[in-house]
């Protein structure tokens, strides 16, 4: 019905939306002048100065910290909230499942809101603790999605024939079916890290002073105007997702083969 | 009480919300019996194991086993092991470590551990398996590995849950005599669940037909064959031409408007009962002088015998025999008293 | 032998992190006064009404309006995209759809900013235009900019939750409509396009959830004057410090997302919506 060019043309013209902009920002980042439309010359002044400006560094600090803690936890308690939420029974599962995903559904804004207002209600001081926590509670709904696949691909009789073997529940949990889920367990966690990684209204409401994330970071400095530091950081940023993307697809290619579904 | 009972269960009922999946089971198993739930889709035989196995409570019973009631005592406490239906082995495991499991849960030295699991994979011959993985595995193979790893731990009973219902007919047949001569060496009690009636027959020392939660018949595989108790047994053992009709007095059965001779007694004279004649028991005579006559609807040859239908004034009569009557032909049947059985009608 | 007991702490969680919020911004919205401070507090729906003025419903209809514009413009350009990922074959499309998603993980605020030097008075656009000898367009701060910003941040969403569907379309259904005679067009209105619909949806509310919460875009590209009802409840929050009409905001906020969600649902009984993994 189309012919060819114009299909080629379209793919074409719609990637080149999608990757103009950030090709620019990363040019830009070695344009030695401040401004956007012209090309003064080649230099890496602003990458030197990204690692010098505090701001910068201290964000980046407490975004890996966070992520880093966020992410680890949440697979934690969403590991197990996987496994008990796959063994209930429908009813009760249904409920646990929709309250679940409520941080997923709800706009991030309303999520950020309400739990500015909880820890304002707990008197807790807004900081990193608050921060913390509510990274912990909008990633775990992402690594009960990525988990619970795989417990329903489990055959169901492993945990039984484990336990007629002699094995105690919990052994059966720690040498069946974890190993079992562990492709889950992981894609969990990288999904929760990217997420935190990334995170910024969240984090916006629920952080305090002193401590921020890049994303908050970029926001205040961008809103003060433009600034090549910025440029210099995405282009960094962009690389390190794009690393991190071709691992989780490697992975989940790797799934696909050894279980010969289709994702 | 026989001194030989490994297993008595006790009264057990199962109801899982409103659905009564087990009504009123009583039976024991004898030590080294090869003993099988025989029944169909639904009937109850899989939760019956699985209450054996303690993957399931019932609702009210006892399972005594040797003497204690084992009910509160979990699966990994019990000297029971299971062979599943889909095997269930650790996918994430080798042949080796999936046999070693049970023993590793024991704190048997290295060596003990390797000794055993040399001398099982020997004994379901598959010798030098160790360290291959499961999904390389065929189906039969991992049907093996899936009894050397319940028998390694050397269980007094064994509860196999259809193990061969995923193999094709030929390495079922091979396999339901390894089982039968596993059971045998070991020397272990076996309780085994299946829905075909043929393995049954096949294997059994005893079998425990069920269908709807209860039991409707137990017995060595001949009694259960020859002398079904109900239309249920015999309509799902073997195949059966099952007739109504009277029984006059002891060893007088009325079928067809025909007065028969029959080895079967105690009921009440002219009480209403039903009839089973397996197909293989009817004999093709010649139409003229037979008490029963009919006319060849239809005739399949099935290699053993010829496949007949047979119709007579009353009743379409299933025919097994190695004596061809073409269709349409005219002719008698008979059968053998020993081979006429009466039963009691079903409510 | 039912691990059930491993969700339990989970299930705490929920309950305070979840659940107690949510109550609390409820709770918030139908009274007035800060309830911590004075202790004492009455149940109201006057947060409500001040919503109900046409300052605020405009800000409504405004995010409204954008978010559905950005829905349509993204359906536009992204059924085509998603149409022509799918019929290439199976490693091209795989490589495609993995460019697809590449922006998609990139920082959200830094794909905005990235409109931000690419759109000023002397941003490239402009700079090209100027050196065209044009005058300079007026494409920052405005409406135009934060449907933009939308479009560019959402696309992807639209795209994957539609290719996933359509690669799942069973081919021999269209060799038999071909068999049966439907040109190319009937082929894609009587077949594809239905068969779709359930990835159209989960594309739609993909789009437009976000879109109509956002307040970072309309903070960036619009420059503080095109107030969004995300815009208004940072507002609230932040510097009026007037958290109880914050929250009606926010309630007003999320039934009309459970609204839209609920239409939305309507579409695609069969829960057989594409997602995003």
């Amino acid at each position: 019905m189309v012919n060819k060019q114009l299909k080629r043309l379209y793919t074409f013209l719609i990637f080149l939306f999608l990757y103009a902009p950030i090709i620019i920002l990363m040019i830009f980042s070695f344009n030695s002048s401040k401004s956007r439309g012209v090309w003064t010359g080649f230099t890496f002044k602003w990458y030197i100065e990204l690692f010098k400006n505090e701001e910068v560094l201290t964000a980046l600090y407490y975004t890996l910290l966070v992520a880093v803690l966020a992410s680890i936890i949440s697979t934690i308690i969403g590991t197990f909230a996987a496994i008990g939420i796959h063994n209930m029974t429908s009813f009760k599962k249904r409920v646990v499942l929709n309250l679940n995903y409520l941080p997923v559904l709800n706009p991030d804004i309303v999520t950020a809101v309400s739990l500015m207002l909880l820890f304002r209600f707990a008197n807790i001081d807004f900081g990193f603790l608050t921060m913390l926590l509510a990274h912990i509670t909008f990633n775990i709904p992402y690594v009960i999605l990525s988990i619970l696949p795989k417990l329903k691909q489990l055959n169901k009789h492993l945990a039984e024939a484990a336990m007629d073997l002699g094995a105690t529940p919990f052994y059966a949990l720690r040498k069946v079916i974890i190993p079992e889920i562990m492709p889950g367990i992981v894609t969990g966690a990288l999904i929760a890290f990217t997420l935190s990684i990334d995170d910024f209204v969240i984090s916006f409401f629920t952080t305090g002073p002193q401590v921020t994330n890049l994303s908050i970071t970029v926001y205040s400095m961008a809103r003060r105007g433009i600034n090549p530091v910025i440029n210099a950081l995405s282009t960094l940023m962009f690389l390190s997702v794009l690393i991190l993307l071709i691992i989780i697809n490697k992975r989940t290619s790797k799934d696909v083969k050894h279980r010969g579904d289709f994702i | 009480m026989e001194k030989n009972i490994i297993i008595d269960l006790k009264n057990v009922y199962k109801k899982y919300d409103d659905l009564e999946v087990l009504k009123n089971i009583n039976f024991y198993i004898r030590k080294n019996e090869f003993l099988t739930l025989l029944g169909p889709s639904g009937c109850g035989k899989t939760t019956t194991l699985r209450i054996i196995g303690g993957f399931e409570q019932p609702t009210s019973g006892e399972i005594i086993f040797e003497g204690k009631n084992i009910i509160n005592i979990p699966p990994y406490e019990r000297p029971i092991n299971t062979v599943f239906q889909k095997y269930a082995l650790f996918p994430h495991m080798n042949v080796f470590d999936n046999i070693a499991f049970g023993l590793k849960i024991k704190k048997l030295s290295k060596k003990t551990i390797e000794e055993k699991v040399k001398n099982i994979l020997k004994m379901v011959n598959l010798s030098g398996f160790e360290n291959r993985s499961i999904e390389s595995l065929s189906g039969g193979q991992q049907q093996r590995i899936a009894i050397a790893r319940a028998l390694v731990n050397e269980p007094k009973v064994l509860l196999l849950d259809e193990p061969l219902g995923a193999l094709d007919l030929k390495l079922r047949k091979e396999m339901q005599m390894e089982l039968k001569n596993i059971q045998k060496s070991l020397g272990i009690t076996f309780i085994y669940v299946t829905h075909d009636q043929e393995e049954a027959l096949t294997m059994s020392d005893t079998i425990v037909v069920m269908d709807s939660g209860e039991i409707q018949q137990i017995g060595t595989p001949v009694d259960i064959y020859n002398e079904p108790k109900n239309a249920f047994v015999a309509k799902f053992i073997g195949e059966s031409n099952i007739i109504e009709g009277i029984i006059h007095e002891d060893f007088v059965v009325e079928f067809e408007n025909i007065m028969f001779d029959c080895v079967d007694r105690g009921f009440e004279k002219k009480e209403e009962i039903d009839v089973v004649i397996r197909p293989e028991d009817l004999i093709i005579e010649n139409f003229e002088e037979a008490k029963l006559k009919g006319k060849v609807i239809s005739v399949t040859f099935k290699g053993v015998h010829y496949e007949m239908l047979i119709e007579s004034d009353n009743f379409l009569w299933k025919v097994h025999s190695t004596t061809m009557a073409p269709v349409n032909s005219l002719v008698g049947l008979s059968v053998l008293p020993e081979n006429i059985h009466v039963m009691k009608k079903v409510r | 032998m039912k691990l059930k007991w491993t969700s339990y702490p989970y299930i705490v969680w929920m309950a305070i992190f979840i659940i107690v919020p949510l109550l609390l911004i409820l709770f918030f919205s139908v009274t007035s006064e800060d309830v911590f401070r004075l202790g004492e507090f009455q149940f109201t729906l006057d947060n409500f009404k001040r919503f109900m003025s046409p300052i605020y419903l405009k800000v409504l209809g405004r995010s409204i309006t954008l978010a559905l514009q950005s829905t349509a413009i993204c359906f536009l350009l992204g059924y085509p995209m998603a149409m022509i990922i799918s019929k290439a074959e199976v490693k091209k499309r795989n490589a495609m759809i993995l460019l697809f998603v590449v922006p998609m993980w990139m920082n959200f605020l830094l794909r905005t900013y990235a409109w931000l030097t690419l759109l000023g008075k002397n941003g490239l656009i402009n700079y090209i235009i100027k050196s065209l000898g044009f005058e300079p367009l007026n494409l920052i701060y405005n409406n135009k900019a934060i449907l933009l910003g939308m479009v560019y941040n959402f696309l992807p969403f639209m795209v994957l939750p539609i290719y996933s569907v359509l690669i799942k379309i069973d081919n021999s259904l269209i060799e038999a409509a071909e068999d049966l005679g439907a040109s190319k067009l009937e082929v894609f209105t009587r077949i594809i396009l239905p068969l779709s619909i359930p990835g159209v949806v989960s594309g739609f509310t993909m789009v437009f959830m976000p879109a109509v919460s956002t307040f970072v875009i309309s903070s960036l590209l619009g420059g503080g004057k095109y107030m969004l009802i995300g815009n208004l409840v940072e507002q609230q929050f932040l510097w009026s410090g007037d958290w109880n009409f914050g929250s009606a905001i926010s309630i007003v906020m999320m039934i009309f997302i459970l609204i839209s969600m609920a239409i939305m649902a309507k579409f695609d009984e069969d829960k057989k919506g594409g997602s995003l993994w």
